[in-house]
């Protein structure tokens, strides 16, 4: 069904066009209670993935309140990028996996 | 040196009577077997220390912490099970495993005898104290005689977690004050 195809594919190309031309989205992994990168740079409006592939429980926490992402074992979540900042987080339950999020406007 | 880490594990964790210390194994080092046992045993110990905090403890952060940490201790022996059985090793009963049990009964009875806010910090207190010994018997000790690659992969990521439940329980702590 031709006609069908050409409406999925203009649905598409809307889409697109709605979405901010920068906003992208990044990987942030945790693994054998390391937080990898554990340097990121983004930008406002960015999508952090968090993916942790540990079977323990962890947490995204931000030191300045911004966020605070809980994360199953074996569980991912996302999270926008709403402000700018250097903002260094950790994990509440094993504070010792630590990173830093610099976020640009 | 077994007999030489038996007793400095003892001298930190067990903190009590010399007796406890004689029976230990002549044998140069412990042998993985023992040492699954070991770390096992130091986990069933957290275990039930954290149970016994999720009935008698006060404080909303120290009921959280208990949590946390019957969590990951069950996981870790969850794996500890699975390796050991994927590795067919049946771990081995030891004079330190022992020393450590009787050690934490000891423990879970004095606790058992405080509530509200005194359990609370004495649960605590001891949380930092124990997993301060046990770090340092994985880093010093454990960690350099596990022979099995997976064995000790197991206990450095255990090491890992356990000085995150160490800094978690300085933190309590620090806020109980």
């Amino acid at each position: 069904m031709p006609e069908r195809l050409a409406s999925i594919a203009i649905a598409l190309v809307l889409a697109a066009m709605v979405t901010p031309a920068h906003a992208a989205t990044i990987e942030i992994t945790m693994e054998n209670l390391e937080i990898s990168p554990a340097d990121v740079t983004a930008k406002v409006g960015d999508t952090i993935n968090w993916i942790n592939k540990d079977v323990f429980a962890h947490t995204a926490t931000a030191k300045n309140g911004d966020f605070d992402v809980t994360l199953p074992p074996k569980k991912s979540a996302t999270s926008v990028l709403k402000k700018a900042g250097a903002i260094d987080y950790y994990c509440r339950y094993h504070p010792n996996m630590k990173a830093t999020l610099k976020v640009e406007p | 040196m077994f007999t030489r880490w038996s007793a400095a594990v003892a001298a930190a964790i067990l903190l009590s009577s010399p007796a406890l210390l004689e029976g230990a194994s002549a044998a140069d080092k412990p042998t993985d077997p023992q040492i699954a046992h070991i770390a096992y045993t130091a986990g069933v110990i957290d275990i039930n220390a954290a149970k016994q905090a999720q009935k008698r403890a006060k404080s909303k952060d120290v009921k959280a912490f208990a949590e946390d940490m019957l969590r990951d201790h069950e996981a870790v022996n969850k794996q500890a099970l699975a390796l050991v059985k994927k590795l067919n090793v049946t771990p081995e009963d030891n004079d330190t495993s022992k020393a450590l049990s009787k050690q934490a009964s000891d423990k879970l009875a004095e606790l058992d005898k405080l509530d509200g806010a005194a359990f609370d910090k004495a649960y605590v207190a001891n949380e930092v104290a124990y997993h301060k010994a046990v770090n340092g018997a994985l880093e010093t000790q454990l960690i350099p005689s596990a022979s099995n690659a997976e064995l000790k992969s197991l206990l450095q990521t255990g090491l890992k977690i356990f000085q995150g439940h160490q800094q978690h329980a300085e933190h309590v702590a620090a806020e109980l004050k």
